[in-house]
């Protein structure tokens, strides 16, 4: 089996002992996709960072088609793409423009870097907007200029860090569309992404980051196996209710239930089947629900499985998180002396 | 053995380092004109910051001028030179906030991704900030001449006088570079900037005669870098001695390069 990107047991500390990295191993079989799943601040980003010389490691060693990142860093850069969370492209530039200068930044012929752009802009549906500034782009389009710019060197690994990040539904649909029809080309993808039906429509494994480590590693479906197919989500009118309704609900499953405040979450195989009973259950009790819901497992619902914690809980665990908000990068993937909120 | 194997490899780095440095000329050059588009893209920015140099001259000229003694030599005359060197240098700040703004931004880390020089991102920056400061001179050389301001020498010394400001400021570039890497955003690399820039471009021969200040001020006022470069500029365009004080702040420029760019250039290195 030939690997196309390998880390062995990479760690990383920021300043101040922010554990970043402690002991991430994986391997990403050439010409697939691979997800790295996790809540904000798990590290995902660092990885990438490290995979593409961004960042130089404390421990451990890391290979992108063979070659080790340390200590060849100058021919692994010519051998993938980025495109990252936040599109870090120049929004001064028109479209057309980032690309060329993308490809004469590595190193290709004027003439050659004006082509390719062209193509991808046709690839990329952004042939109308070629022409006009950034400044005037959506949040989707800027994605997929960036994701372009990513592809312009054709490299056979790419590197997708939160690709959808922000973005809306209809949005995030065509660039995931993008995605699997560069894997269909047999690109090796590796990807970041807090949402687990991301990582379930993409990559063909996922390793679960939390705080620095792998907790877990497999097919999407082992790790929903591992879940339970739907979780089933039970609204009560109090704490006391609720406590009533998690013993009576717990044997209809055999992933054992969740509660917070007045909600009781159970993981279950069985859909549908499960909630009718769930009902009968429960009004057998002369317990009336306030919302009931049968909905798709989350990255949280991964989380509660796994780890006992929910996936918020877990970014505040070992780093800084700016209270209130999961949208500010956590301490250990913002640039250290710099503030979170203010990266790219 | 070992001297066949080292002599082979010294071949092959020689072969690298040429392709190498062409590849760096090229990627400063890809970016030099990244950075430039910027002030056609935002007319609005460029306008303004045009604006500000135009006010000191008319402020200079028509409001403080009347109380300012310069002996030997009309006001505007004293002035404009003054001018040069003082917007020029206000324009150096340029590199720090541009810096910054991209750091901040992400496009730095970007570029650190891509088989590009290291090199070409503070090369570029200082280049396209030296650029734009032709076009500085330009302005004030034509506002200069509307306000009254006659070459006292001929037109030689006073392009060679420009082309002594212009190396002054790219020397500036350099150090203002490291404030911007230091920087945690370009608001407060703006912020970061003033209190060197303030003292050096108003505690100068810029603006007023030295003699006019308190003696406890005028000996960094007539030895600091602006005044240096403003005195030698002033030689160069209206008359007066020019040899020691060319000599003077060419060495400065260089002085501040040879300190200030290796400093740039760790901090670029290690900030991620």
């Amino acid at each position: 089996m030939t690997y196309a990107i390998e880390a062995h047991e990479l760690a990383k500390r920021f300043k101040g002992g922010v554990v970043a990295l402690d002991g991430v191993s994986f391997a990403v079989e050439e010409g697939s996709v691979f997800g790295l799943l996790g809540p904000n601040g798990a590290g995902k980003t660092t990885v990438v960072r490290i995979l593409t010389t961004i960042l130089g490691t404390d421990g451990g060693s890391a290979t992108v088609l063979g070659h080790d990142v340390s200590r060849e860093p100058d021919l692994v850069r010519s051998l993938f793409g980025l495109a990252g969370q936040y599109a870090a492209v120049d929004e001064n530039l028109t479209g057309r423009e980032n690309l060329v200068m993308v490809g004469r930044l590595n190193h290709l012929p004027r003439k050659v870097a004006e082509r390719r752009a062209a193509e991808l802009l046709e690839e990329f549906e952004l042939v109308g907007a070629a022409d006009r500034t950034l400044k005037t782009y959506s949040g989707g389009m800027r994605r997929r200029i960036d994701l372009a710019a990513a592809l312009v060197t054709r490299p056979s690994v790419l590197f997708l860090d939160e690709p959808t990040t922000g973005l809306d539904p209809q949005s995030r649909a065509g660039l995931w569309a993008v995605i699997e029809s560069l894997v269909g080309a047999g690109t090796t993808v590796l990807l970041t992404t807090q949402y687990l039906e991301e990582a379930d429509r993409l990559a063909s494994r996922v390793a679960v980051v939390d705080n620095g480590r792998v907790i877990s590693q497999g097919t999407p479906d082992e790790l929903k196996a591992a879940l339970g197919a739907t979780v089933l989500a039970v609204g009560l009118h109090d704490a006391a209710t609720a406590e009533r309704a998690e013993r009576a609900l717990a044997p209809l499953s055999e992933k054992s239930p969740h509660r917070s405040g007045t909600a009781v979450e159970l993981p279950v195989d069985g859909g549908p089947r499960i909630a009718m009973e769930a009902l009968r259950v429960l009004d057998q009790l002369g317990i009336e629900p306030v919302t009931f819901v049968l909905r798709e497992p989350s990255l949280d619902d991964v989380f509660l499985a796994l780890t006992g914690r929910s996936a918020e809980g877990a970014a505040g665990e070992g780093v800084s998180v700016a209270p209130g908000s999961s949208e500010v990068g956590a301490a250990p993937q913002a640039r250290p002396g710099r503030s979170a909120g203010a990266r790219r | 053995m070992s001297a066949t194997a080292r002599s082979v490899e010294t071949g092959s780095q020689a072969d690298g380092f040429g392709a190498r440095l062409v590849w760096a000329v090229s990627d400063t050059f890809v970016l030099t004109r990244r950075n430039l588009v910027k002030y056609v893209r935002i007319p609005e920015s460029l306008f303004f910051s045009s604006v500000q140099p135009v006010m000191f001259v008319l402020l200079f000229r028509y409001v403080f001028g009347g109380a300012i003694r310069t002996p030997g030599v009309s006001y505007v005359n004293y002035l404009i030179p003054g001018i040069f060197v003082q917007t020029m240098a206000f324009g150096a700040v340029n590199t720090a906030i541009g810096l910054a703004e991209d750091l901040q931004k992400g496009i730095i880390e970007r570029f650190r991704a891509l088989p590009m020089a290291r090199s070409s991102v503070l090369a570029a920056r200082t280049l396209a900030d030296l650029l734009r400061n032709v076009g500085v001179a330009v302005l004030i050389a034509a506002v200069g001449f509307a306000v009254g301001f006659r070459i006292g020498t001929n037109v030689a010394a006073f392009l060679a006088g420009i082309g002594m400001i212009l190396v002054f400021a790219y020397a500036l570039s350099w150090g203002f570079a490291v404030i911007g890497l230091f920087a945690p955003n370009s608001e407060t690399a703006q912020v970061m900037s003033f209190p060197v820039l303030f003292p050096l471009t108003f505690a100068s021969s810029a603006f007023v005669p030295v003699a006019s200040m308190p003696s406890w001020l005028q000996g960094f006022a007539s030895h600091q870098p602006v005044s240096v470069a403003v005195d030698a500029a002033r030689a160069l365009m209206v008359g007066g001695p020019t040899t020691s004080a060319v000599w003077q702040s060419v060495a400065w420029s260089v002085g501040i390069v040879v300190v200030l760019a290796p400093v740039a250039v760790r901090r670029y290195r290690t900030s991620t």
